[in-house]
């Protein structure tokens, strides 16, 4: 048994039919975090109480309690969900101190179909950024190239399970978080229908945008991972319920008839060539498989980005003030005044992004500038779902790329935000429009980095976008490829 | 200015009352006054990371029985923001309330105006929010400490238009507004508790002139004595400073009912920017028609109509119709021995004369009456049937009142029972003329005050307990 190929539902299988022991399987994975993460740094916590919690999931899993199929498999979850008693820093000197009384409801599910989380992974502070590194805990490193960064904000989630440090992820996407970073690190990730899964116990970025979601090795683990979390919540006002993530229709799906539209919109100016040619390829793939695949026009693209970094920073700005150094988290030794106790506990405890983001959101929603910003990013956001509304009475799936590049060197975008923001056009739409998307990886550029293609689905369509997939993973091997710096080392 | 000019006093006042659920707003914690500081609450109404949000339903219930009852609109699709600032008693940093879709709008009551007509305070909009927590402070170790209990307790905002023109005014406004969320069972309105506090916005004008003054927002008064004070306070010094040729300062002050002064807390450029955008955690919440209807048939009768129907029905005077309705508690004392069958005048007359003089003797409100309201049915039947006469009745019920006592035993333990036995009460009388000679002979000559006198005499020696006709009759008869 080659642990380091499985997947997570091969190892869930391989535990169920006692061919290996719960334990067994986080020994091997702490044995990897040992090996690998000085390299990558995709950790920001591994707890210490893995083996004793496998040892109670073996249990339950002899006794018939634990049924699921991802029962006693290793995984990590994001540093912004609350587990209770662990420290939950959302990458933040912040929240470096924070541990939570209660669990969010995403982990309360995973545990309950017996997970055995091995702690907490790294993000950009606040989930704000691009490239992990602007994590108070230091930058997280790109298994296929250390040099460069794994994508973010989930860069700690899809490096770890591309470096096979863990068998899957907990990650969350507010404009990409989860679909970027899988496509830089060659993982399968995808971002449900907003509301599919309970925020709650999410540490919020941006209320209406931010969205928990699985990055795996492939579709089929990340639609196990969806089934267990996709559950409506009465703790969470916006969480709908929704028919969930069908693995046996995922399984079994193929993209025979499938009518898949691709928006020429987003192969203008700012994409690579190389990143371009990986998301042709893969339409002709799914072609070939019997899909039907047209281009259409979908100008609203060019709202995306200011509508996004308007909305999303707004809410940022009111989401992050209840870090102000009163009753919990960072803060500054001295202060004269209570004025001066928050100014110096946040300025202190906060990065330069999240400051950045935080004045951004406070300028949109100040009094007289509500109207020329918040309130036509409202409007773009409601054009942009009706294209989409649009696109799907013709399409069943849309298809373009994930981001513009693949991953980029570490330190290159971080002195120049606008242009990091730009590197989201592709993502943020999914989130202003609150649809379901996936990333897919489907090739590699001629630096060896690895291209994800973005398959977006009408809202609750998650079993036919990672049925697609799936279909698309039999007939290729892009997935199954192992990081060039595990093969180096 | 000539110090000749008269002014007009323009008020206007936003009312917030704390709703009667029994959990908050947004989590499951209790609403309870009171409690060790930090124990009415959890991670949702202390805000910690990654808590979100769950309305209570009975909020939007309560709140829509206000608005009904408050002649509003309710509004069919509400939404909630957020209002951002930072304090230490506001965990999230900011407070969930409504600005854009307020729950009901354009709402009035009918008070009386000064000049003894009906007047209709115009009801802006009402909206709901959650409460803050307290900061104590402490001076023994010179710091402040947070109280997050009453975080998250719901509230309803009453925003009032400027209608008001005297204090009298905003005290029947705020007498009929308290009777009526009490009556509708919304709040319990307790101002010491901080159940009920009004907010006033005041400015001067002219007499007859048109444009409102630069107004002021006065805010720290728990009690309506207080809000008086406060108005008069507050319209003097905005007078004073215009008849010295100066301005008055848009700004938020506190009154110090202690100093009988109020204070500027902060000036319209310190204003904070509350920056209010649509609340994301929350989805709209949608009022059906069907729903106004069942919660409008589910209002018990108001107050006006109750007067209204004391008058008519019941046959008594304006006054006292409009007095008992003030109070759900006057109205539940009268209504519970109505129910049981005492005459509704006399019910009244105890209630406006002995009740309401104990209450105000003592300084207490008619919530604070704690005896068990059917006593003061058993003490009128006991009069009726002249098993003590008025005068003992008045004294029971002092006992009744302060102490709760049932007033059945009282009498009996006290053995204040009516003398009934004529030979008993004739024989007490004889002893007393004997003894008064000069006074019989005084009366004989022509003084009504001996007979006075001796009827007194006569009462003290019977110890109150004889019904004082019966005792004059006796007396007469004696004295030829």
């Amino acid at each position: 048994m080659n642990l380091e190929t499985m997947t997570a539902l091969e190892l869930g299988a391989a535990i169920k039919n006692g061919e290996i022991s719960a334990v067994e399987a986080a020994k091997f994975s702490l044995g990897q975090i040992d090996k690998y993460d000085k390299k990558f740094s995709c950790f920001v916590t591994v707890q210490d109480d893995v083996l004793q919690r496998a040892e109670e999931v073996q249990k339950k899993i002899s006794s018939g309690e634990y049924t699921s199929p991802l029962a006693g498999v290793p995984m990590g979850i994001k540093d912004n969900m609350c587990q209770k008693g662990i420290q939950t820093s959302c990458g933040s000197r912040m929240l470096s101190n924070f541990k939570p009384t209660y669990s969010a409801t995403a982990v309360e599910e995973i545990m309950k179909a017996g997970a055995v989380p091995l702690g907490k992974l790294n993000m950009d502070e606040f989930a704000m950024g691009s490239t992990s590194e602007t994590s108070f805990f230091g930058a997280t490193k790109n298994p296929w190239n250390v040099a460069c960064v794994p994508g973010g904000s989930s860069g700690g989630s899809a490096a770890a399970v591309a470096a096979g440090e863990c068998f899957y992820a907990l990650g969350s996407d507010t404009g990409g978080s989860i679909r970027q970073p899988a496509s830089f690190c060659g993982v399968t990730g995808i971002k449900p229908t907003y509301g599919s899964v309970s925020r709650f116990g999410l540490v919020a970025y941006a209320s209406s945008l931010d969205q928990i979601g699985p990055i795996a090795h492939n579709a089929a683990d990340c639609t196990a991972v969806l089934a267990e979390i996709m559950k409506q919540d009465k703790k969470d006002n916006t969480s709908v319920a929704t028919k969930g993530a069908d693995l046996a229709a995922v399984l079994n799906a193929d993209v025979k008839g499938t009518k898949i539209g691709i928006p020429t919109d987003f192969f203008g100016e700012g994409l690579d060539k190389e990143v371009a040619a990986a998301i042709e390829a893969a339409a002709k793939q799914l072609e070939s498989m019997g899909a039907t695949v047209e281009k259409f026009d979908m100008p609203i693209v060019k709202y995306a980005i200011p509508a996004y970094y308007i909305i999303a920073s707004a809410e940022a700005s009111s989401n992050l003030s209840r870090y102000d150094g009163i009753k919990y988290g960072y803060r500054a030794d001295d202060f004269e005044d209570l004025l001066d106790l928050y100014t110096k506990s946040r300025s202190e405890g906060f990065g330069m992004e999240v400051k950045r983001r935080i004045m951004l959101g406070c300028f949109v929603l100040s009094s007289g500038y509500y109207d020329a910003y918040y309130r036509k990013a409202l409007q773009a956001k409601a054009l942009i779902k009706e294209a989409f509304d649009k696109a799907f009475e013709k399409y069943d799936l849309i298809l373009g790329p994930v981001a513009p590049t693949t991953a980029l060197k570490i330190g290159e975008n971080l002195s120049d935000p606008l242009k990091m923001y730009l590197g989201d056009i592709y993502t943020v739409m999914m989130n202003l429009a609150g649809l379901p998307a996936a990333s897919v990886p489907c090739g590699f550029d001629s630096k060896g980095m690895p291209v994800g293609m973005h398959l977006i689905g009408n809202y609750f369509d998650e079993t036919k976008i990672l049925g697609a997939a799936h279909a698309y993973q039999q007939v290729t091997d892009w997935h199954k490829r192992k990081p060039t710096e595990l093969v180096n080392m | 200015m000539a110090k000749t000019t008269s002014w007009e006093i323009v008020m206007g006042l936003e009312v917030h009352v704390e709703l009667a659920t029994k959990t908050k707003i947004f989590c499951s914690c209790t609403t309870e006054f009171g409690g060790a500081p930090n124990t009415h609450c959890c991670p949702i109404c202390t805000g910690m990371p990654g808590v979100l949000p769950s309305l209570n339903k009975a909020v939007v219930e309560y709140a829509t029985k206000a608005g009904l009852a408050l002649n509003c609109e309710i509004t069919r699709y509400n939404k909630f923001d957020r209002k951002n600032y930072f304090y230490p008693d506001l965990p999230k940093a900011y407070q969930i309330s409504q600005l854009y879709l307020p729950i009901c709008r354009n709402g009035g009551i009918e008070i009386e105006a000064e000049n003894g007509g009906k007047k209709v305070i115009g009801i802006h909009e009402i909206h709901m929010e959650e409460d803050a927590g307290k900061l104590v402070h402490d001076p023994w170790t010179d710091s402040t400490m947070v109280d997050y209990n009453r975080c998250g307790v719901p509230l309803i905002e009453i925003v009032s238009e400027p209608d008001f023109r005297s204090a009298n005014e905003v005290i029947r406004y705020l007498e009929k507004l308290k009777a009526i969320l009490q009556f509708i069972g919304v709040s319990d309105c307790k101002m010491q508790e901080g159940s009920l506090r009004a907010d006033i916005n005041l400015s001067v004008r002219p007499v007859g002139s048109e444009k409102f003054g630069t107004r002021t927002e006065m805010k720290n008064m728990n009690s309506f004595k207080a809000i008086a004070r406060a108005i008069n306070g507050e319209s003097k010094r905005q007078i004073e400073v215009l008849e010295d040729g100066g301005e008055v300062k848009q700004e938020t002050r506190r009154w110090d009912d202690n100093k009988d002064a109020s204070f500027a807390m902060r000036s319209k450029e310190d204003a904070q920017d509350y920056k209010y955008f649509p609340e994301p955690d929350l989805i709209p919440i949608e009022i059906s028609d069907e729903t106004i209807e069942q919660t409008r048939n589910s209002l018990p009768e108001l107050p006006e109509a109750k007067r209204q129907r004391y008058v008519s029905e019941l046959g008594l005077s304006e006054y006292d119709a409009s007095q008992l309705t003030t109070s759900k508690y006057l109205v539940a004392l009268f209504e519970q021995n109505l129910e049981a069958g005492y005459p509704a005048k006399e019910l009244a007359n105890w209630i406006m004369g002995e009740v309401m003089r104990l209450l105000s003797d003592s300084g207490r409100e008619p919530e604070d009456m704690t005896f068990d309201y059917s006593y003061l049915g058993l003490l009128i039947g006991m009069v009726q049937k002249n098993e003590i006469t008025r005068n003992t009745a008045k004294k029971v019920f002092k006992a009744v009142f302060e102490e709760g006592c049932d007033p059945v035993r009282y009498v009996e333990e006290h053995n204040l029972k009516t003398v009934t036995d004529t030979g008993a009460v004739k024989a007490a009388i004889q002893e007393v003329v004997a003894a008064n000679q000069k006074s019989v002979d005084e009366y004989k000559s022509g003084k009504e005050k001996a007979l006075q006198y001796l009827i007194g005499q006569s009462m003290r020696a019977l110890r109150g307990k004889a019904d004082p006709q019966t005792v004059t009759a006796i007396l007469k008869e004696i004295l030829g």
